[in-house]
């Protein structure tokens, strides 16, 4: 690379945050084995190799539960299984190192999963990859010089056992060529604050100098020259000490600089981001996006793995209200088995609760799972693109009879609040028809969208798409001036909400609940005091 | 060849026999003395009920039919427990139906 050269690339915000540091590739071990030409000494080296990945996920399974454990036991019951390595063993035998032979013996595994027809058995591929590349970090000794902490993770994607066994504490960063906004790692990412950037295209792959990743902007300097280096210090710099003024009086109730109380409610998927943030911080959950446990590959959650996850987030918030939204895929949120296939428009088609209620065995599972949930604490229930009144009234009717079905076996369950998403303008110009909500939620972002006709996810359009246009402005002030003549309460929870910039506007529009990022906490709320 | 203990269950799990529902039989197979396998058909092909790596490549689906089959001293135990485990749907409680 010549002196002087950097490279800019635009990729998509994950995780906000500022970072500068040295990249470390996730890229598949290339690295080889320096054979002892002993086949007795390369046995003894898979044997202790495989010992060794055992004993780092078993360490890592201390430090998570749900799906992650899950997947970390199925890797930890793999290895100990001796017929994996037993090819790999015989091959040892007639001459081959180790590290081939363990490559070798694990393609036909790999690729056995690849050919599967069903999505679940598919996915487990990466599963063996990955458990394939730990043994082989330690057989080719790359084990130890793997440090990551302060560095940032370059790759097609990264595994959340990665990220999980990363070293955070001197900060670091996360860029990748492929990946998504909502993987488990994005999630991750934002619960612990370390910036993240996705969809940044082969360019990102094979970089091995200095990255600068801007996780708010989606913007990535790949090999910054020294000015824009020092620049990004001075940045980085300034963010990390407008954090700190920010989150000086995190904890004090949301204000206005009048003294007017506002509700300011957090954005959340993961239980997983509830562990870094204090529960005084917030006044409750304004929205828990539920699809985060119906991930794309992975087995549709019953109602009983429901039921214990939603209970975390109700028990975490002690005593404060939790929004929880309905199965919100579709979209741009495909899950095999459930999202149609080949559609032509797919943020005009079957989505949210469209197509919940076209699959009331899923719905009702969800449905009953709330219910119980409900038991528990203030659990609201809020459902996703409503746009006629008829798909509230059957919600309604399904929600009865599920609250009526746990009655009957004897299942402690309770009939949650039942409001709606504000998305569709059709319920925005007309909210009137929506009466028998028990609450209504703005999701500024798919308003935005369809008020603006832009999509949310195209640089070409991206100043349109622009959540500021009086025409959103007007319809979010006519739902909340609505809401208030009826006795409805009235919040919103798109990503407007997390922008100081827009805070006044809502206030006028007659907002008094917001509900945000909640990396966002800080900053919003000292906003709020200057108004 | 020694005698054959067998049954057959139906696989009622949502995703069939993936991780999750594989690593509790397989350690439960472990937990016999008894030679134990496990198959799609009651013709075979015949594998390891305490081998994770082959039972998760059989890659059993929901609603196809599970046959074991175990000998040795424990072998009608060991019978009775992975059926009933398949069953109780891996004791996961109520299934997406």
């Amino acid at each position: 690379m010549k002196a002087g050269m950097s490279l800019e690339l635009q990729g998509i915000g994950a995780s906000d945050g500022l970072f500068l540091g040295p990249v470390r590739s996730l890229h598949a071990v290339t690295k080889r084995r320096i054979p002892s030409s002993d086949s007795v000494a390369e046995r003894e080296a898979l044997t202790a190799a495989i010992a060794a990945a055992i004993a780092e996920l078993s360490d890592l399974m201390t430090q998570v539960d749900g799906d992650a454990a899950d997947i970390l036991a199925f890797q930890v019951a793999m290895l100990e299984d001796d017929s994996l390595s037993a090819p790999a063993l015989a091959s040892i035998e007639t001459g081959e190192p180790a590290d081939i032979a363990w490559t070798a013996a694990l393609h036909p595994e790999i690729e056995g999963y690849e050919a599967s027809d069903d999505d679940y058995f598919r996915a487990r591929a990466a599963d063996l990859k990955d458990l394939r590349d730990r043994v082989l970090r330690h057989l080719v000794g790359e084990a130890e010089t793997s440090r990551s902490d302060g560095m940032v993770l370059v790759g097609d994607d990264l595994a959340p056992t990665i990220f999980l066994e990363t070293d955070w504490s001197r900060g670091g960063a996360i860029a990748l060529s492929g990946g998504s906004t909502t993987s488990h790692v994005a999630m991750l990412a934002r619960a612990r604050g370390i910036p993240m950037v996705v969809g940044l295209g082969d360019a990102i792959v094979g970089s091995t100098g200095m990255l600068a990743i801007d996780g708010a902007t989606g913007r990535v300097i790949v090999d910054p020259h020294p000015d824009e280096c020092s620049n990004f210090r001075i940045r980085h710099a300034a963010d990390v000490e407008r954090r700190r003024a920010e989150n000086h009086h995190l904890l004090d109730p949301a204000r206005r600089g009048s003294g007017e109380r506002i509700e300011i409610l957090i954005n959340v998927a993961a239980v997983e981001e509830l562990d870094h943030i204090d529960v005084r911080s917030c006044d409750g959950i304004g929205l828990m996006r539920s699809e985060f446990l119906f991930r794309d590959g992975a087995p549709l959650p019953d109602e009983e793995q429901q039921y214990k996850a939603y209970r975390r987030f109700v028990e975490w918030a002690d005593g404060r209200p939790v929004t929880i939204r309905t199965l919100d895929i579709g979209g741009d949120k495909p899950v095999s088995g459930l999202t149609p296939v080949g559609e032509r428009n797919p943020f005009l088609g079957l989505r949210g609760v469209r197509l919940t209620l076209s699959r009331p065995d899923v719905f009702r599972t969800q449905l009953r799972a709330l219910a119980r949930t409900a038991a528990h604490g203030p659990l609201k229930i809020m459902i996703p693109m409503v746009t006629i009144p008829a798909e509230l009234d059957q919600t309604a009717e399904l929600l009865d009879a599920c609250v009526a079905e746990l009655a009957q076996e004897g299942i402690a369950a309770i009939r949650p609040p039942l409001g709606i998403m504000v998305e569709v303008p059709a319920v925005a110009i007309a909210p009137d028809f929506f009466s028998k909500a028990d609450f209504f939620s703005i999701g500024s972002n798919d308003l935005t969208q369809y008020v603006t006709a832009t999509s949310r996810d195209d640089a070409n359009v991206a100043p349109l798409n622009d959540a500021g246009h009086p025409a959103v402005t007007r319809l979010i002030a006519s739902v909340a001036g609505y809401g208030r003549a009826q006795g409805i309460p009235v919040s919103l929870c798109g990503d407007m909400a997390s922008d100081p910039q827009f805070l006044e506007g809502l206030l006028d529009a007659g907002l008094s609940s917001l509900s945000v990022a909640p990396a966002r906490l800080g900053r919003i709320k000292a906003a709020l005091r200057t108004l | 060849m020694s005698e054959w203990a067998t049954g057959s269950v139906i696989i009622t799990h949502n995703v069939g026999l993936h991780a999750r529902p594989s690593v509790k039989l397989t350690k439960l197979a472990k937990g016999f003395g008894a030679v134990i396998e496990i198959a799609g058909s009651s013709d075979g092909p015949w594998i390891d009920a305490k081998s994770i790596v082959k039972v998760m490549a059989m890659k059993a689906k929901q609603d196809s039919t599970l046959h074991v089959r175990a000998t040795g001293a424990d072998a009608a135990a060991a019978v009775t427990a992975l059926t009933g485990l398949v069953e109780r749907d891996f004791d996961e409680g109520g299934h997406v139906a």
